[in-house]
């Protein structure tokens, strides 16, 4: 026996248990009170229904009606995700704005997709053809850089009976398809159930880098394709930027960029700055590619609970079609906050420091989502999901749940410094605590691609640093002073990786992005500088000199060397060993 | 429909009371609470289940005893009834006018929750407000629609800073319409006094609204107030096109207010006490600052708060500088130096700054000043630092340069007087002239084409 209607018996907030809703599922939406607030099923006792909802409830009481949809919280898939806003229940912020007005009322509904665009389907499959779900049947160029591929859906393998060149919005049927189920109207909209991560035929170890232009994280801390990073650090050491920074510079084909419980004005910034901002690949506008999902702090709780789904179920859908997609998740923490407030609702026995005992499983369910993949589909093609979140402890203290439960899944772990962010020393990322373990892929990638010299460049980059801490330590006991000759070189080596190489100023334009052939140059100019001085120093140099080369300035500023002037950092080394040997004799 | 009365009160419970047998309420509801004395009290559900309804009591249950009190459910969320005539006009933590003036006859009533404001809709702050005061002008610079508190500790002068700033932001353009909202909540009746004092000596009072709940005025009602005051706010910004500047203290004693209520409901705590939700409610505050496109008014915060023990990390300051764009902080050691106004400059941060300087705005050579500002003054304080261990002999001499600079940094660009207003000009070229005292080959944060502009030239 089963019900379409139940009634209101409680209300707490954004939580609303109702009565006689037989037969409803975990995780179905529901409509609440007169209002018809958005809702989920969250937790089912006997015939208490405990919903989330994701709109405000006030004016919601005991008695008020709730309606059954019969269906899971869901997404829309399909042409004209690129270059939307949504928030955390995928509903487009542009469309409620444009008939709504500036602020976000409750009942506001419009499709996640567009229902009046045009789009030219081109057909890819035969009639005739035998195909699998994930197969490809057509495209559409849904912007200019992405290529729409529209796939056979879940369960509706079978023999293609028709299909041809259509024009039509989303909803018009662009092949049929003979299942054994019978025929099945294909068009170009598929829905998926959030929670559930779409099927792959197969993971694998990430293979390539994920470059961001980023030096600190390319050079000493990479990324993978398909791989997993946080960024932890407290208020203010850069976590957005590091986020907003790998939106704009990944070399992913998809990005999707999830604001999960922070600022607006931070949406409002990608909004503004990426339809002008240039793919550094393909010369086209980063908005092409990009898709937002916000829900700002603000806005309801428990659609923020729902906003990290959407996003990432969006991000699998592209990289099911044979995408690199990465998603930036900023931040994770207000996610688990959205937990541990629907959780006390719940009155669920809580865990550390109130935030449920599913909260680890939950973070690992999302990262696990990540991978690089053969994808569903016959034609064996490869995909990858990369995700990236940023993690918001209390304090900036590393100890805690949402921070521990992340790096047990992570593969990469950029900590963020406040001391560092004090002396403006950007990106904060702590050179001595933060780690890769996509290291020596990466390694083997760029040893091949692009310089045989990258993994002896990176790892004495960092040697140095390490040797500086240690040095630094005994400089504080003894003074700069007491240190031996070659070890105060070490120092300045060790200094100018930090302030010329490390430091990396994000609003700069010349600065922001910087390709690996210019990274590795620039490094390989400073231990250039650093290996003759050296070896001047043992033939008997004095050291002061060697501290104050002119050259050093230029050093400093090549950071600022275009990219299509890479010839300059020969010239450079040159003019540094010059400028070595023209020392006074020794 | 004629509303009910009910005498079911059966649990008081801290500032709560629980009703039973109650019928068709709604949550978040207001309430009308009368005595038999005839003392009304305002309250607000907080749950209903099944026909028991919890009741938050804005003034508070001191004196109440169930037998003695009639509730009635009005049906509907707080409102404030708004208009422009509240300008010039002081209100209670309530909304109601204390001032002796006429009552307010509302253009409309809104509800004071307000809705969150569309992502999309937001206009991104980028106008350069000049406050006069150098290390917010050149170093965390405000804009207009930003959230920017004063994070302090008891006994520090964040007041007479947050006055200064109410006092002296201009932003560069001319014929705008401001208005000031003060909102105050629990603090001293000496402190607000010399907010209305410093307003009404200078005629701000004209083109402000006041709402004060005071140290003595009911503890709860501190959750209203700063959403009367945005509401307010709200209405004046984008519907009748003023640029409003809000002020908020003091924040730590509305997030004790929640704490007071969180533990009446035996809720499970977050951090020190404090309700899992405190970054959720105060993101419904803060957030309310910004612009929309297409529209005139803006909303710009001045949140203070006072740091328990002057710790950053306690849950109040570590949430707010969650949500806001960025901190000022008032330092204790620096206000003991007999430094006005003691900003601490190194760990406090304006987001929005990037946006709202540089060539059209402030000065094109803005943005490299600022962090050569910060960088040689982080620099200076770790050699500081070292020298306090291993004394000053201990220091290379480039090193003595930078201490030299931070203790003229402190003394000439940090120090300036209550009513000294400086212009970003007057404060970019006092950097200028502090930076002469380093060497040309250490300003590596700035392009060569300002050093040979502005570096002062020796001799
Ligand atoms: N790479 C960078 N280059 C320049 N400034 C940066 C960089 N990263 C961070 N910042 C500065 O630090 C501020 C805070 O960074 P943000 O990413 O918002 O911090 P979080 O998200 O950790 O609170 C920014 O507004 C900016 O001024
Ligand atoms: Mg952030």
């Amino acid at each position: 026996m089963s019900t379409d209607q139940g009634t209101v018996i409680k209300v707490s907030g954004p939580l609303v248990v109702a009565r006689g809703l037989t037969g409803a599922r975990m995780y179905e939406m529901v409509r609440v009170g007169e209002l018809k607030l958005f809702g989920e099923i969250i937790e089912i006792r006997g015939d208490d229904y405990s919903i989330q909802v994701y709109e405000e409830t006030e004016g919601i009481g005991p008695g008020q009606p709730v309606f059954r949809t019969g269906e899971a919280l869901a997404v829309e898939l399909g042409p004209g995700l690129i270059r939307s806003i949504y928030d955390g229940v995928q509903r487009p912020l542009d469309v409620l704005q444009r008939d709504f007005g500036d602020f976000i009322v409750r009942g506001a509904e419009r499709p996640a997709l567009d229902r009046a665009h045009v789009w030219d389907f081109v057909p890819v499959a035969n009639v005739g053809d035998r195909v699998e779900p994930g197969d490809v049947l057509g495209t559409v160029q849904e912007s200019k850089l992405v290529l729409h591929k529209i796939m056979v859906p879940q369960g509706k393998g079978g023999t293609v009976k028709k299909i041809g060149a259509v024009q039509g919005n989303i909803e018009t049927e662009v092949a049929v398809i003979e299942t054994a189920a019978g025929p099945a109207s294909i068009n170009m909209i598929q829905r998926w159930a959030v929670r559930e991560g779409r099927p792959v035929k197969r993971k694998m170890p990430p293979v390539d880098p994920l470059t961001t232009g980023q030096r600190v994280i390319d050079m000493l801390f990479p990324m993978a394709q398909g791989g997993t990073a946080c960024v932890p650090g407290p208020f203010g050491s850069g976590k957005t930027v590091v986020q907003h920074q790998l939106a704009k510079w990944a070399n992913t084909e998809i990005v999707v960029y999830v604001g999960c419980g922070e600022r607006g004005n931070e949406m409002t910034d990608v909004l503004m700055e990426f339809p002008h901002l240039k793919d550094p690949k393909s010369g086209e506008p980063l908005m092409e590619r990009t898709v937002m999902v916000a829900n700002t702090s603000n806005m309801p709780v428990a659609a923020r609970e729902a906003s990290v789904f959407t996003g990432i179920t969006i991000a699998e859908y592209f990289r099911d079609m044979g995408y690199s997609v990465a998603l930036m998740a900023d931040s994770t923490s207000r996610w688990a906050e959205a937990m541990r407030e629907i959780s006390g609702r719940l009155e669920e026995m809580p865990g550390e420091e109130g935030y449920p005992a599913y909260l680890g499983s939950r973070i690992a369910g999302f990262y696990e989502r990540s991978g690089y993949v053969v994808c569903q589909g016959s034609d064996g093609r490869q995909g990858s999901l990369s995700l990236i979140g940023a993690v918001s402890p209390p304090g900036g203290d590393l100890s805690e749940p949402v921070v521990q439960a992340t790096l047990r899944v992570v593969k990469v772990f950029w900590g963020l410094d406040d001391k560092l962010a004090f002396a403006r020393h950007f990106p904060a990322i702590n050179w001595l605590t933060s780690y890769s373990l996509y290291q020596e892929v990466v390694d083997r990638f760029c040893n091949e691609k692009l310089d045989p010299d990258w993994e002896k460049h990176r790892k004495r980059a960092m040697a140095l640093l390490q040797r500086e801490a240690e040095l630094e330590e005994l400089v504080r006991l003894v003074g700069m002073d007491a240190l031996a000759a070659d070890d105060r070189l070490l120092m300045q080596a060790a200094k100018m990786i930090r302030e010329d190489f490390l430091h990396q100023n994000a609003f700069d334009d010349r600065d922001s992005y910087t390709s690996l052939k210019k990274q590795i140059a620039l490094l390989a100019a400073i231990l250039h500088y650093y290996d003759d001085a050296r070896a001047a120093l043992g033939a008997g140099a004095e050291l002061n000199p060697l501290l104050k080369l002119e050259v050093l300035d230029d050093v400093a500023k090549a950071k600022l060397i275009a990219e299509d002037q890479l010839g300059q950092f020969d010239e450079l080394k040159t003019r540094i060993s010059a400028a070595i040997r023209d020392l006074p004799r020794y | 429909m004629i509303t009910k009365e009910y005498r079911t009160v059966k649990q008081i419970i801290g500032p709560l009371i629980l009703l039973e047998d109650v019928e068709g309420i709604t949550y978040g509801e207001l309430t009308d609470i009368k005595l038999t004395n005839g003392v009304a009290r305002r309250g607000r559900v907080l749950e209903v289940n099944g026909d028991k309804a919890l009741v938050q009591v804005f003034e508070g249950t001191s004196g109440l005893s169930p037998q003695d009190i009639k509730v009635k459910f009005l049906g509907k969320g707080l409102e404030l009834g708004v208009s422009q005539d509240m300008l010039g006009r002081v209100f209670d933590g309530f909304g109601r006018p204390i001032d002796g003036g006429a009552p307010i006859i509302p253009e409309k009533w809104l509800n004071v929750n307000g809705n969150p404001m569309n992502p999309y809709a937001r206009d991104y702050p980028n106008e350069f407000i000049q406050t006069g005061i150098s290390t917010i002008d050149a170093l965390n610079t405000l804009v207009r629609g930003q959230k920017l508190p004063l994070f302090s500790g008891s006994g520090l002068p964040h007041s007479r800073l947050a006055a200064q700033i109410a006092r002296q932001a201009t932003v560069l353009k001319t014929g705008e319409k401001f208005a000031v909202i003060f909102a105050a909540m629990g603090i001293t009746f000496e402190e607000s006094e010399f907010f209305v004092a410093d307003f009404q000596r200078t005629g701000a009072i004209e083109r402000a609204v006041l709402f004060m709940n005071l140290a003595d005025d009911p503890a709860i009602e501190r959750i209203a107030v700063p959403r009367l005051a945005l509401t307010a706010a709200e209405f004046l910004a984008y519907e009748k096109a003023m640029h409003v500047l809000v002020i908020l203290t003091d924040l730590t004693n509305y997030c004790e207010a929640l704490r007071e209520i969180s533990a009446a409901r035996k809720e499970v705590p977050g951090r020190r006490g404090y309700p899992g939700y405190l970054y959720t409610d105060l993101s419904t505050i803060y957030e309310r600052a910004g612009r929309i496109k297409g529209k005139t008014g803006s909303i710009t915060q001045i949140p203070v708060l006072t740091m328990p023990e002057d710790d950053k990390t306690h849950p109040i300051p570590d949430l707010t500088g969650y949500i806001t764009e960025g901190q000022v902080i008032i330092s204790r050691p620096i206000h003991a130096q007999g430094i006005y106004p003691p900003v601490d400059v190194l760990p406090s941060l304006s987001r929005l700054k990037d946006k709202g300087i540089g060539k059209g705005k402030t000065r094109d050579d803005h943005a490299n000043v600022m962090n050569q500002l910060y960088s040689a003054y982080a620099r200076g304080k770790n050699a500081k630092e070292l020298a306090v261990v291993l004394g000053e002999s201990a220091l290379s001499e480039t090193d003595i340069l930078y201490v030299k600079f931070s203790d003229a940094f402190e003394d000439r660009f940090v120090r300036q007087g209550e009513h000294e207003n400086r212009t970003i000009e007057e404060s970019l070229a006092l950097g200028w002239e502090l930076l002469g005292m380093l060497p040309r080959s250490e300003l590596k944060r700035i392009r060569d084409e300002y050093i040979d502009q502005y570096y002062p030239k020796k001799g």
